[in-house]
């Protein structure tokens, strides 16, 4: 590869983190300054909350309940069947109800606000609404990563309890467990730093989403082709960087509290 | 900037009364290291339409674009009612953009809004009652002949319907300029008639300033040698070959200004550029 190209493609690099730097700590601000767009914050949470909720209960219960199917056979050859509802629980709160519940909002949401977005700037319609006085990253980018953060952190709560109602379903009905040992051992070892470490990743992962999901809509170039590349490229970037940062978090939290 | 406008809520086009409605100084900007506009200087002055003509991809929708402040140059400096929009912040530049309209290439009409949200998108914003925003609307939709269409969607309306809502949102306010990018653009001959019609209305009776972007010259002279009759309510063409005086022209040729006069000089012109391209 020749060195003009590699630079080029540095440049262009530093160029889009710098953007979408600007474009988060731009929206952030907003938040603060008048006109506040309340209304605006209400609908996308309808959109992205209330929305992605039968995707999120489906994929918490039946995570759930493949944990608690693959988990109680390995247990039982230990003879700790009994802890299934404590693995359940452990894994849902602390990871996978995080992780999962925010990748699922992400190919929906993300690709959602790229597209919806891209086709605005396609058809010069953010340009036209910045001509008629009104500061698109105010009125599209704010609500929406408003939306997201609180929207997923209670999407995240519901998937955790659905996952653990999912396990108990499997554990009980399929494996013949005992449903008041399940549900004692799925909270009798739970301590506040896995809650903590459950409810501060949702956080992060919103924002991860509406920001990136923005940015790539704000960005788009190129007709309907560069609507379909933005999509696709924000529920990729979004979804690796939720994974990535769920390892950081994850390391930083069981740093400080040691679990 | 606005200091003084905000202190005494004078509308930004009268805060420089003296000032021309647009004027550019050497202007320059390029994109991905390809160079647009190259030292584009000219003026429009209060009350007059300038018409910007050039081949297609030559730089005037971005020349429109930077006069809205929303593209700033790589050098030069732009001032619209004597604010120099091109050092201005985005907050600033929103309040000063109340006083001026802009009809976009495609309409750029927000697909998810009606009409009547459309073109009321700026009352709607600044919370003016809705009794009022219907009055406005109606209004501003009368005069683009557009008045039963308020609950429609745009993809419910022709090309030329969304064009003339977009007219019409531009009006809405009584900016004191407006700013046209290929108004006509794409539309069948009667349609572009129809919008021609419109915008000479609109010159005629307001008396705005105005900057038109378009490739098609008929429609050019159409506006040069046409007039409102107040009268009769029609646009009539002017006696013994005569052009408005309030009307002239610009012409972009690879990024710099290649004419800048009136009718009468373009057409008279002895530029090989321009002959060809008025052949």
């Amino acid at each position: 590869m020749p060195l003009t190209t590699v630079d080029a493609a540095a440049k262009r690099g530093v160029a889009a983190v710098q953007q979408y730097s600007l474009l988060s700590a731009r929206a952030i601000a907003n938040l603060f300054h008048r006109p506040f767009y309340g209304s605006d914050i209400i609908t996308q949470a309808d959109l992205i909350g209330i929305g992605s909720l039968p995707i999120v209960i489906l994929t918490g219960f039946f995570t759930g309940g493949v944990l608690a199917l693959q988990s109680a056979s390995t247990l039982a050859q230990f003879g700790a069947a009994a802890i299934t509802g404590q693995l359940v629980s452990f894994s849902m709160i602390k990871e996978l109800g995080p992780v999962l519940t925010s990748l699922m909002v992400s190919g929906r949401n993300a690709s959602g606000m790229a597209s919806e977005l891209g086709s605005m700037m396609v058809t010069e319609q953010i340009d036209a609404m910045r001509a008629l006085g009104t500061d698109p990253v105010k009125k599209l980018v704010m609500p929406r990563i408003t939306a997201t953060i609180i929207m997923l952190f209670f999407l995240t709560i519901i998937s955790d309890l659905v996952g653990i109602m999912g396990g108990a379903g499997v554990a009980v009905l399929m494996l013949g467990q005992d449903a008041s040992q399940y549900f004692h051992t799925t909270y009798q070892s739970l301590q506040f730093p896995d809650i903590l470490q459950g409810l501060v990743k949702p956080l992060f992962f919103g924002f991860i989403i509406s920001t990136i999901g923005c940015y790539y809509g704000m960005s788009t170039r190129g007709g309907t082709q560069g609507v379909g590349r933005s999509t696709t490229q924000a529920v990729v970037v979004s979804s690796v960087l939720i994974i990535f940062m769920d390892f950081v978090i994850s390391r930083f939290l069981i740093g400080v509290f040691g679990r | 900037m606005t200091a003084t406008a905000l202190e005494t809520n004078i509308p930004e086009s009268q805060v420089h009364p003296d000032a021309p409605a647009v004027r550019f100084e050497d202007v320059s900007i390029g994109f991905e290291e390809k160079d647009v506009l190259e030292q584009v200087s000219f003026e429009v002055k209060r009350g007059e339409m300038r018409i910007l003509l050039g081949p297609a991809g030559v730089g005037k929708s971005v020349l429109l674009k930077l006069a809205d402040g929303l593209f700033k140059p790589d050098s030069g400096r732009i001032f619209v009612f004597g604010f120099e929009v091109s050092a201005m912040p985005e907050e600033e530049l929103f309040r000063l953009r109340e006083s001026i309209g802009m009809v976009f290439q495609e309409s750029a009409l927000f697909d998810s809004l009606t009409v009547r949200d459309n073109v009321g998108y700026r009352l709607i914003q600044e919370h003016v009652l809705d009794d009022e925003i219907d009055r406005r609307v109606s209004e501003a939709l009368r005069f683009v002949e557009l008045e039963h269409t308020m609950a429609k969607f745009p993809s419910e309306l022709s090309g030329g319907m969304r064009r003339r809502v977009a007219i019409a949102r531009a009006i809405i306010t009584k900016p004191e300029l407006i700013l046209y990018d290929s108004p006509t653009g794409g539309l069948d001959p009667i349609t572009s008639t129809t919008i021609i019609d419109l915008i000479i209305k609109q010159r005629d009776v307001s008396k705005t300033s105005s900057l038109l972007v378009t490739h098609r010259l008929q429609d050019a002279f159409m506006l040069a040698t046409h007039r409102f009759n107040k009268e009769t309510g029609q646009i009539a063409e002017l006696p013994d070959k005569q052009t408005d005086p309030s009307t002239s022209f610009l012409v972009l040729h690879q990024g710099r200004l290649a004419f800048d006069g009136s009718t009468h000089d373009l057409v008279h012109s002895d530029d090989d550029f321009l002959k060809q391209y008025l052949a």
